[in-house]
């Protein structure tokens, strides 16, 4: 994964709370079998709509997506964080993420910073103002820049840890191999397994 | 301090604890029991053990259905679509050469996973169960703590069969009181939903308690925990007791002998202790609810049956607001309509939520003996082919087929839009399944979430209805369904 420390580029106010998963890329995109290449997944079917936000200059070339609150609700699919990173996203603000999608980006490197709902529309504010203000999204020092607005953010130490190492989260894990075989080494013999198959 | 079950089954779990306290925390590494695998969330799982040259650790903890894509006709011909047959061929590649054992369509044991597991006993109390599919905390139902993931986590559980968690909260969802007829489990979780809201849940892991659960078969259970996820909540569960013992004996993967009996020992252990304290505790009256129906493009927009359509204005937060108005012209709604007045096109009996034995039986007992309005299409989708199999048995395959009803083959299908079963733009459909988000069961689709008894009520009369706004059945077609 590649570290994360501090991005800069074009904010895009998407004024909208519960933009699940299922906006953020369809589930007929769902269907391919590679990582990559989902850009023209992107919000799909509402960039369908010339009035939509990434369908207008300069929003078109942002990657600091400022969001609503809950983003990310619903489905599991990762492809929703591989979509928002494939079209150029580095970021994402708002001022409550799903469980799932946050860890989801954590995994992929793409930052997923918790505001206060009042800083997200100061920065909304800025954003709708001025169009093509950048901002800046300081993981070091936990904050963000956007215009005369300073904030703060929220993201937990261990994913802030990875996200700033670049760090590969199966590879840790197997560095603790050994306590991985004792943990199986006391598991009770009547957990089942599904090997070999047993059918009603 | 006592334990609640989350937090015990959490520490039943850890392999290796986390440093520090708090929010921030390091995570705990938890032992996952059982991995469930399906066709659209694993393949860049086993690309990237493959690319890394890893093996698959614990294929006796593995197994994989095909679900999401699959078709519900005519599915011993080659799947239509080609890139969905790619990525059913893709997981079957992926199985044989990983050693995962495989349902696939047209297997007797194929269905959708959160069905699959439930009905072959490998789902059992006190397990972590995991799937690369949100509406895994189905599994929370027998008491196991189980969580959706994401194609990152699938692979990390493939390499390692842990997964790095962070701490979660606590919430109580109490339901006292007796449900009243027509009312059911979906009822419950709709209006847990619509009280708490889609974030609601958000860090919690939430128990459904209380007299009304306790009462609840299993499958009803498994609908309750299966929508968690659309409170936002990290997972969903009910302890086990004698109901969630009755399901599982017998089971394929159920224990046998003494280990039955070693494991009803342990299982018993698996409640919340008395001195125990939830972060958060929500109460819901059973005694008054009544059957509840979504309006807008998200789980928690719903209202009773029988209220009216609501004004955008009559929402206090501004976001709410916003978000309710888009969510009428996207459904196509005006606000004050009574919501028995809408007229669907379209009703889907299926999903995961509600596509179990118990759920066919309850749609059935509704339309047997009645008609469907002849405006009306209705697909009835088991949840599974061995769901399919047993109502075939009790003979209500005949009792759709004579309502006029489609009976179709197992797999996800309308719920959302990645196989044939699709809604056409501007279709509005009365649904069994668990989101109503924009486009879900087809682009252009508006959806409402309905129970089952509400989803059959809805197709005889093609407006949404409950059980109770029915005439009496005729007596004489209802002596064709003997067989049950």
């Amino acid at each position: 994964m590649e570290k994360f420390t501090t991005h800069t580029g074009i904010g895009v106010p998407l004024r909208q709370s519960n933009v699940d998963t299922d906006q953020i890329i369809p589930a007929v995109y769902l269907k391919r079998i590679t990582r990559t290449g989902f850009e023209d997944a992107l919000f799909s079917a509402w960039r369908k709509d010339p009035s939509f936000i990434l369908n207008q200059e300069p929003f078109n070339a942002g990657s600091v997506l400022v969001a609503g609150p809950d983003f990310g609700t619903g489905s599991s699919r990762e492809h929703a964080v591989w979509a928002l990173k494939d079209y150029g996203f580095k970021a994402v603000l708002s001022s409550r993420f799903a469980d799932i999608f946050r860890g989801n980006s954590g995994k992929q490197g793409l930052l997923a910073a918790e505001l206060a709902q009042d800083d997200i529309e100061l920065i909304w504010k800025v954003l709708e103002n001025a169009p093509g203000t950048e901002v800046k999204v300081d993981l070091v020092s936990k904050t963000v820049e956007c215009g005369n607005v300073v904030a703060p953010f929220e993201i937990d130490d261990y994913t802030r840890w990875r996200l700033l190492e670049g760090l590969d989260d199966i590879g840790l894990t197997l560095q603790h191999e050994e306590d991985i075989t004792a943990y199986e080494a006391t598991r009770p013999s009547f957990k089942p397994k599904t090997l070999p198959a047993r059918i009603q | 301090m006592g334990k609640t079950l989350a937090e015990k089954v959490w520490d039943a779990h850890v392999v290796r604890k986390g440093e520090g306290e708090g929010a921030n925390a390091q995570p705990d590494l938890l032992f996952i029991d059982l991995h469930l695998v399906h066709e659209v969330t694993s393949p860049q799982a086993f690309e990237g053990l493959r690319l890394a040259g890893r093996p698959l650790r614990r294929p006796d903890l593995t197994i994989a259905t095909e679900d999401h894509n699959t078709p519900t006709l005519d599915i011993d011909k080659p799947i239509a679509d080609l890139t969905s047959r790619t990525q059913i061929q893709t997981l079957r590649n992926n199985c044989k050469e990983f050693g995962v054992r495989l349902h696939s369509l047209g297997d007797a044991e194929q269905g959708i996973v959160h069905v699959v597991g439930p009905q072959l006993g490998l789902t059992q109390p006190g397990m972590t169960v995991v799937c690369g599919d949100s509406h895994t905390s189905t599994h929370g139902a027998f008491g196991a703590l189980a969580m959706g993931i994401g194609t990152s986590e699938v692979e990390h559980v493939m390499a390692t069969q842990t997964l790095s968690l962070k701490p979660f909260k606590t919430m109580a969802i109490n339901v006292e009181g007796t449900l009243r007829p027509g009312v059911s489990a979906k009822d419950i979780i709709l209006a847990v939903i619509a009280k708490i809201g889609t974030g609601g849940g958000q860090g919690y892991v939430l128990e459904y308690r209380g007299s009304a659960i306790r009462a609840l078969s299993m499958d009803a259970r498994m609908t309750i925990c299966n929508m968690s996820i659309e409170a936002g909540a990290r997972a969903g569960l009910v302890a086990p007791d004698q109901t969630t013992y009755d399901y599982m004996y017998g089971r394929p993967h159920a224990p046998q002998g003494e280990e039955w009996d070693a494991a009803v020992e342990y299982w018993n252990t698996l409640h919340t202790d008395h001195d125990a304290t939830f972060d958060v505790e929500v109460d819901l009256d059973a005694d008054t609810l009544e059957p509840f129906v979504t309006w807008g493009t998200n789980p928690g927009q719903g209202i009773s049956l029988n209220e009216a359509v609501p004004f955008p204005g009559d929402f206090g937060d501004e976001n709410a607001k916003l978000a309710a108005e888009r969510a009428l012209q996207y459904m196509g709604l005006e606000a004050g309509t009574p919501m028995k007045d809408i007229r669907v096109d379209t009703v889907f009996l299926g999903s995961c939520t509600n596509s179990r034995i118990e759920d066919l039986r309850a749609a059935a007992d509704v339309i047997r003996g009645r008609e469907k309005d002849p405006k009306v299409r209705m697909l009835v989708v088991p949840g599974s082919a061995r769901v399919r199999l047993e109502a075939e048995a009790e003979g209500l395959d005949k009792v759709f087929k004579e309502f006029g009803a489609e009976w179709r083959f197992a797999g996800c299908s309308m719920c959302l839009g990645m196989n044939p079963d699709q809604l056409e733009p501007g279709e509005r459909c009365a649904s069994t399944s668990n989101r109503n988000f924009e486009g879900r069961q087809g682009k252009g689709g508006r959806t409402h979430l309905v129970s089952p008894v509400v989803a059959a009520a809805t197709a005889v009369r093609g407006t949404l209805s409950s059980p109770s706004d029915l005439e009496p059945a005729s007596v004489s077609a209802s002596t064709t369904t003997d067989a049950a």
